[in-house]
């Protein structure tokens, strides 16, 4: 279970976690009329098989892998209307490798420090401090009639209905075979040869299999230091490429630490970490160079595609609460 | 007796990504730097900015997050020039007390034996006794620079250099709560359960995270620590009573 992360304790050495793609995640608790960040649960790769004990409204946003209510498959990145004993289940991945199951309402969990998300090292957050198991029992907020009534008119299939929308699927383009990542070169980018940035912009690293949501570990060729110097240990944050002494990067993703002491050859901007997050090992990525301004004018434009898609979202439910 | 205070030295400011500012004091440890970073830290806290987040203090930097969004007016301005001009803003009223009053607190530490397997590793590279070790671990103040790594794990400043050991070769899998390491010149206490590559010289009962009460980290950057050895029935005793607790 993962939300929009835990803020305010990095001080305290105490991680931000998160949904490893925040847009879908985000999309997702906009599509079942709730707050963005809420929690939702996230699936990496493997899907969970899930039996429905009450009704609810539900949303998959993020990879494609092959969701399925009673055995027949179900639209994403829209809201659909699930009756009582129906059971979720996955299949193949289609494209990308993390998936978030959005609940109208929300999950009834506590929060710890804030936040849904769990972290698992420490053994806080989410159900319990640890992964879901077979046979957990996830209780979820009873929403208002509203929204069953309004998405069950639309289309019918055994045990579960969908409207005729869903987002566009412009918006959602989040996988791509070798894709190119926008990066701001990092606080230590001069720290290294020139022969290793020439490297670093033009060659591809691959994501080996020994990745998780603390970091990717990236192949590639070496990227070696002018000279041999030590960093102080110092913040590192989502999306940040560090290069430990045998010079294959880390990219550091959701469950990063909150310090670190490798130097920094590059930062990548907000808009693209959905992109890495859906990337499976063995997809190799691509650097591109841009500029911290335009970095944040991509994060302005996406923020503001967010707006819009949540200002239409509630306009939608609005109206059906007034009929 | 009134503590001197002095101006803010000079600092740089650059992003470490679209939400987060550093200022970098230098780029050495001392006493000076940290206590500029904690004053800034103070005042930043007491007076904070639309759309700031949180912030982290390590060794020469104080990293500020923002959210982007709030800072520029919904998209419409540069929201890193602006958080940078109100850090420069803020620093000509940030106070640099000469002489701080840190917390001054103490460990309790059950040296060798299971609570510490690397403590002969440590004595045979100093060339020193068992007792020795212990001595000079627990014979000197200790400062803690920042909290990273993991939850309320200190990096402390300050340890004789005389009982400094190389990490372990192959980390250890899994490292007990509460246990006392030294890496080259730094010594450290793991918090929770990691894994991880020091050399473990002791352990304590004390819980140094707790994600149910604040502080959520027992130790806090600044503070002033010192490692007081006790026996093992005294660890069990304590132990029992903290998990009581």
């Amino acid at each position: 279970m993962q939300d929009g992360g835990r803020y305010g304790f990095q001080k305290d050495g105490i991680i931000v976690s998160g949904a490893m793609d925040r847009l879908s995640l985000r999309m997702g608790n906009l599509l079942v009329g709730n707050q963005e960040n809420q929690a939702s649960i996230e699936v990496i790769q493997v899907g969970p098989t899930i039996l429905f004990q009450e009704n609810c409204v539900l949303a998959i946003t993020g990879a494609n892998l092959s969701p399925a209510i009673n055995s027949q498959p179900v639209p994403m990145w829209r809201p659909v209307s699930v009756e009582k004993n129906s059971i979720l289940s996955f299949g193949k991945s289609i494209q990308g490798c993390i998936a978030y199951i959005s609940v109208a309402g929300g999950l009834a969990i506590p929060t710890v420090l804030g936040s849904y998300s769990t972290y698992l090292r420490a053994k806080l957050g989410g159900w319990h401090g640890r992964a879901l198991q077979k046979n957990d029992c996830i209780p979820f907020n009873q929403t208002n009639g509203f929204l069953l009534k309004r998405t069950k008119t639309v289309k019918m299939a055994e045990g579960f209905s969908y409207p005729g929308w869903s987002l566009e699927p412009s918006f959602y383009h989040l996988y791509q075979s070798n894709p190119v990542i926008r990066v701001m070169p990092g606080p230590e980018y001069a720290w290294f040869t020139q022969e290793s940035k020439n490297t670093f912009w033009q060659n591809p690293f691959r994501i080996t299999y020994s990745s998780d949501r603390m970091g990717y570990r990236l192949e590639g060729q070496p990227l070696i230091l002018k000279h041999k110097r030590e960093l102080l240990s110092t913040a590192v944050t989502f999306g940040t490429i560090q290069v430990p002494p045998k010079g294959n990067p880390i990219l550091l993703m959701a469950d990063h630490q909150t310090t670190g002491g490798y130097p920094r050859i590059a930062q990548v901007a907000s808009v693209d970490l959905p992109l890495i997050a859906q990337a499976s090992p063995g997809v190799c990525l691509y650097f591109q160079e841009i500029s911290l301004k335009m970095a944040q004018h991509l994060y302005f434009l996406q923020e503001r595609k967010v707006k819009a898609i949540k200002n239409t979202l509630n306009r939608y439910y609005l109206k059906d609460l007034l009929q | 007796m009134s503590a001197k205070h002095s101006e803010l030295p000079t600092y740089t400011l650059f992003a470490l990504s679209e939400q987060a500012i550093v200022i970098e004091f230098g780029q050495a440890i001392n006493d000076e730097i940290h206590n500029c970073i904690m004053a800034f830290a103070a005042t930043l806290q007491q007076q904070p900015f639309q759309g700031f987040v949180e912030y982290i203090p390590a060794f020469t930097t104080l990293t500020v997050y923002y959210d982007p969004w709030i800072v520029s007016d919904g998209g419409n301005k540069d929201a890193s020039e602006l958080v940078k001009e109100y850090i420069d803003q803020l620093s000509s009223t940030v106070q640099v007390s000469s002489k701080l009053n840190p917390r001054k607190l103490t460990i309790p530490v059950c040296y060798g034996g299971a609570y510490g397997p690397d403590i002969q590793f440590v004595a045979d590279q100093a060339g020193l006794s068992l007792q020795a070790v212990i001595d000079i671990h627990a014979s000197t103040d200790y400062k803690v620079y920042m909290i990273g790594f993991a939850p309320g794990f200190p990096y402390l400043g300050g340890m004789d250099s005389r009982i400094a050991s190389p990490r372990k070769n192959i980390p250890r899998p899994v490292i007990p709560a509460g246990s006392v390491g030294i890496a080259g010149t730094q010594t450290g206490i793991y918090p929770i359960e990691t894994p991880g590559g020091w050399q473990l010289i002791g352990r304590t009962p004390l819980a140094l995270f707790n994600p149910e009460k604040e502080p959520y980290s027992y130790l806090q950057a600044g503070d002033s620590i010192r490692f007081i050895p006790i026996l093992e029935k005294e660890f069990l005793a304590l132990k029992k009573g903290t998990s009581v607790e």
